[in-house]
């Protein structure tokens, strides 16, 4: 019940003011189609720089829960989903929103949001403790395997390719080796001098999460966005607060299946919301309503994408492995302050650690609140025309990443690695295994290294990291993730030409 | 849209190069000490990279859209203007006159509006002017972030 202790500190005027700040722009930023909830956080770390390391998380964790809630309101009013973790939400909401009940879905959707939101910050907060307490029975050989892990489930996970999935994470890794080497001092990789002291975290995030949105926009040409604006109709809350508690086996399901996907590392909000809003629809007594504006899809996909945020960053908080491009994101935010979590964060830091999550308590609560007033302004602002929402994102994501040192090199490299990554997902690779292999690269490396110099001294390297209780299980999870993935994309290529034929 | 099998073969092509070129510093170089995990890295690249040019060349390569002709043609003016905004402009002449310049010319050539009317000219010159302002209150007066000011500003 720690966490009760650190309430206060969510209640001053600065860490209060960023929390409404990132809420309000974070559903804002989620109502507009192409910005992601991972590149919203990205870009705005630089404004991270000169808060606390609780405050500056407290402005990335509010953003990353309302960007996730705020996608609904462009999924109902313009069938446009804000992220792809609000694609369900457009089944029902859109349908609800043509049959002029579109404030009503946005209630339900934001009082779901909120119900989700809350369930997975809970378990956030029961399950953090005890998985880093037993996270100080790690050594160096089981955070290295750790590391492998985080990288090799997201990238077979993530992935339409496994092969390239891993691929994406090799990759990553090897960038992460790039510039001086911390214990002999040797220079490894260095093509230019912009590379000295390695890829910067942050500049790299904006890029490889910007960037390629930006080229994505210019590809699409001069084109407006059409979709019109539902008009939102007046309806009462209390209203779509009976609907919600007369709705609580969509509003389980979606809480659930979006709780268990969170704790998945590299399963996104996308499927969360999918898979409760097909579960939703068979458990449902009224599952042939299911497409025609039904609450129970608006309630199950909502609850879903939003209970996921929470537990999604248990693995980073209590292991440092982050379990999705966000939390990876927000791995970055927390290094750039000195912190690095892991099994003694919540010893080290539990004014960091406990503020931050009890701040995503609050924030989902003003989330709810704020949702619901601004959502015809974030339809609104969602119409902006890609152009200027690239040229922005273009500025936002230069400004940012040459704040970070004050250096044109980071620019440099968040330019190049913006656009090598467009190409690359182009060609069927993912930015999300990269980012992961960039960040966890340096703590594999390090305990790679640290675990070779024990085992040299011991009975060999061989012994050392492929054996122990902890270090079989890693690895047997590390092989059944990639067997599994390569298994379910043998299956379905075996199935798609017969189901093309068949149709 | 699928990626022709010529896209997929220059493509892991590029990526396999990449990744020999990689292995190959890793176990050349000195000290080995310090090359030891991009040895163990750059393996797995390889093995990996040659596992996917194989597959593209024998034609069982299936994911990836590629970059049609026409969005090519779409994006490579934007990509242009970008990139002598970030590599050249943004030093040489200043971060703000080069992000105002940038912003504006990438405003004129992917809005929808007509360029035949003063009214669209004159709301990309606002909207312009609204951007460079915000971003000089954010940067330079809440962050104090010092860019470079060079012959501009």
């Amino acid at each position: 019940m720690e966490f009760i202790y650190y309430f206060g500190e969510v209640f001053t005027p600065i860490s209060f003011g960023l929390l409404l700040i990132g809420t309000i722009g974070g559903l804002i930023l989620g109502a507009t189609p192409g910005l992601s909830p991972t590149m919203a956080v990205a870009l705005l770390i630089p404004f991270t720089f000169q808060l606390e390391p609780a405050q500056g998380l407290i402005l990335l964790g509010a953003a990353y829960t309302s960007t996730v809630a705020g996608g609904a309101v462009s999924a109902i009013l313009l069938k446009i989903p804000g992220a792809p973790a609000n694609i369900a939400t457009t089944l029902d909401g859109h349908t609800m929103a043509q049959q002029g009940r579109g404030a009503e879905a946005l209630q339900l959707s934001f009082l779901a949001s909120l119900v989700g939101g809350l369930f997975g910050v809970f378990l956030l907060i029961f399950l953090s403790p005890l998985l880093s307490k037993a996270a100080l029975a790690f050594g160096p050989s089981e955070l290295f395997w750790l590391a492998i892990l985080g990288v090799t489930i997201i990238g077979s996970l993530d992935s339409n390719s496994v092969v390239k999935g891993l691929l994406s994470g090799a990759i990553g890794m090897w960038l992460a080796t790039i510039g001086f080497d911390d214990i002999m001092g040797a220079q490894r990789f260095i093509f230019h001098p912009a590379l000295g002291g390695g890829i910067n975290i942050i500049a790299a995030l904006i890029g490889l999460f910007a960037i390629p949105q930006v080229i994505t926009m210019f590809a699409k040409g001069r084109i407006s966005v059409d979709a019109e604006i539902i008009k939102i109709e007046k309806h009462s809350i209390l209203d779509a607060i009976r609907e919600i508690s007369r709705r609580t086996r969509a509003l389980s399901i979606g809480t659930a299946v979006g709780s268990i996907i969170g704790l998945i590392p590299g399963v996104g909000g996308q499927i969360a919301g999918l898979v409760a809003y097909d579960q939703s629809k068979k458990f449902s007594r009224e599952g042939h309503k299911f497409g025609t504006g039904h609450s129970e899809g608006v309630i199950a996909a909502e609850s879903a994408n939003n209970a996921m945020v929470g537990p999604s960053l248990v693995p980073l908080l209590t292991l440092s492995i982050p379990g999705s491009p966000t939390a990876a994101v927000l791995l970055g935010g927390l290094l750039i302050h000195g912190i690095f979590p892991g099994s003694d964060l919540f010893e080290n830091n539990p004014e960091v650690a406990w503020t931050f999550i009890d701040s995503m308590l609050i924030g989902q609560v003003l989330m709810a609140i704020f949702g619901l007033y601004i959502a015809s302004f974030a339809a609104r602002v969602a119409r902006v025309p890609q152009s200027v929402m690239a040229a922005i994102v273009l500025g936002l994501a230069v400004f940012g990443s040459y704040s970070v040192q004050s250096s044109m090199g980071d620019v440099y490299v968040m330019a190049t690695l913006g656009i090598g990554m467009y190409f690359l997902e182009r060609f069927g690779f993912s930015a999300a295994p990269l980012v992961l292999g960039l960040i966890l690269g340096p703590i594999a490396e390090a305990n790679f290294i640290q675990g070779s110099m024990i085992a040299n001294a011991t009975d060999g390297k061989l012994p050392y990291f492929f054996t122990g209780n902890l270090n079989v299980v890693l690895i047997a999870i590390v092989v059944l993730s990639i067997a599994y993935s390569a298994w379910m994309e043998l299956r379905t290529r075996n199935t798609t030409p017969q189901a093309g034929a068949s149709s | 849209m699928k990626m022709s099998k010529l896209s997929h073969v220059l493509s892991s092509g590029a990526i396999a190069a990449v990744g020999l070129y990689v292995a190959y510093v890793s176990y050349t170089q000195q000290p080995a000490d310090a090359f030891l995990f991009p040895r163990l890295i750059s393996t797995v690249f390889v093995a990996l990279a040659l596992w996917t040019f194989g597959k593209a060349v024998m034609g069982l390569s299936k994911t990836g859209e590629g970059v049609s002709a026409a969005s090519l043609r779409r994006m490579l003016p934007g990509l242009v203007v970008s990139c002598i905004y970030v590599f050249w402009a943004a030093k040489s002449l200043g971060f703000y006159t080069a992000t105002a310049i940038a912003f504006f010319v990438l405003l004129s050539i992917y809005d929808p509006k007509p360029h035949t009317e003063v009214k669209s000219w004159g709301k990309r010159v606002i909207i312009t002017a609204g951007f460079i302002a915000v971003m000089y209150g954010l940067f330079a007066l809440l962050l104090k972030v010092y860019t470079p000011r060079e012959i501009f500003f």
